[in-house]
């Protein structure tokens, strides 16, 4: 899947368990100099972690890309979870709750999407995964 | 593999402090090295405090309420106590729920929900029984 990439992003491998705490402790930190809610971090840093896993149990691994982003009067964060798996087949019935397609629970892409402001995936059977997400300050 | 977590025993308790960011594995191994000391001790009560957690995902809210689960099959009872604000608000946007864990605010709230059951209801009408024999 080609993404489009920016030169201040900070991009992490994610193919083992211990990636995932690095991919949440980086959102972390950029969630806190954006000057997120409390909240607004936990809720980011938890779709992040939940985005991290698809893309290590369900993509066979891949990568995330965090970045700091800004419109002038707001900053945010944005992170693009990217694999080169098998793809979701159905993606309405992926991100409803519930539905899984390995043994969690269901709520991983369906909870994240509720979690953050920005939401986009984009699958094809075959090629990958590419989901990006963003929370603003408010 | 990271370090495992440690598990205290006071009394008929066991208590969990999560003290660090939770990897996935060392999630499940804290669920199985749980399961083992219930048993191995025959402890009536597992507090598990996440005050030191900054996420609960569903991996980890999976895990909490598999260790309730297990620790029920093996006649004890599991509190989760010390969940923050922000991680209550979120769990519940995920769409996570704990089930039937038994959740307080603080250890010593987790402590007092578990005092009554140290004594089994068998054991105090047992102990009524004798009072009025005797």
């Amino acid at each position: 899947m080609t993404a489009a990439t920016s030169e201040t992003a900070e991009r992490l491998p994610v193919r083992a368990d211990s990636d995932v705490v690095k991919v949440r402790q980086l959102v972390r930190s950029l969630a806190q100099q954006a000057r997120l809610s409390l909240v607004d971090q936990t809720k980011l840093v938890t779709a992040a972690s939940e985005l991290a896993r698809n893309t290590l149990v369900y993509g066979g691994g891949g990568e995330a890309e965090v970045e700091l982003v800004s419109d002038g009067a707001r900053t945010g964060v944005r992170a693009v979870f990217s694999d080169e798996g098998p793809g979701i087949p159905d993606l309405d019935l992926a991100l409803t709750d519930g539905w899984t397609s390995g043994s969690g629970l269901g709520l991983g892409l369906s909870g994240s999407r509720r979690l953050v402001q920005h939401f986009a995936i984009d699958t094809a059977p075959g090629v990958g995964t590419r989901v990006e997400i963003a929370t603003w300050s408010r | 593999m990271s370090d495992g977590v440690p598990i205290l025993k006071i009394g008929s308790t066991l208590l969990v402090s999560i003290q660090v960011d939770l990897q996935d594995d060392t999630a499940l191994r804290l669920q199985e090295d749980l399961a083992e000391r219930i048993t191995r001790t025959g402890a009536r009560g597992v507090i598990i405090d996440i005050s030191g957690l900054e996420i609960v995902d569903s991996f980890i809210g999976r895990m909490l309420a598999s260790v309730a689960a297990i620790s029920h099959v093996l006649d004890a009872t599991t509190v989760v106590v010390g969940m923050r604000p922000a991680v209550a608000i979120t769990m519940v946007e995920l769409g996570l729920s704990l089930g039937d864990v038994r959740t307080a605010l603080d250890v010593e709230r987790g402590l007092a929900m578990l005092r009554p059951e140290d004594r089994s209801a068998e054991e105090i009408l047992l102990a009524a029984a004798e009072r009025e024999e005797g």
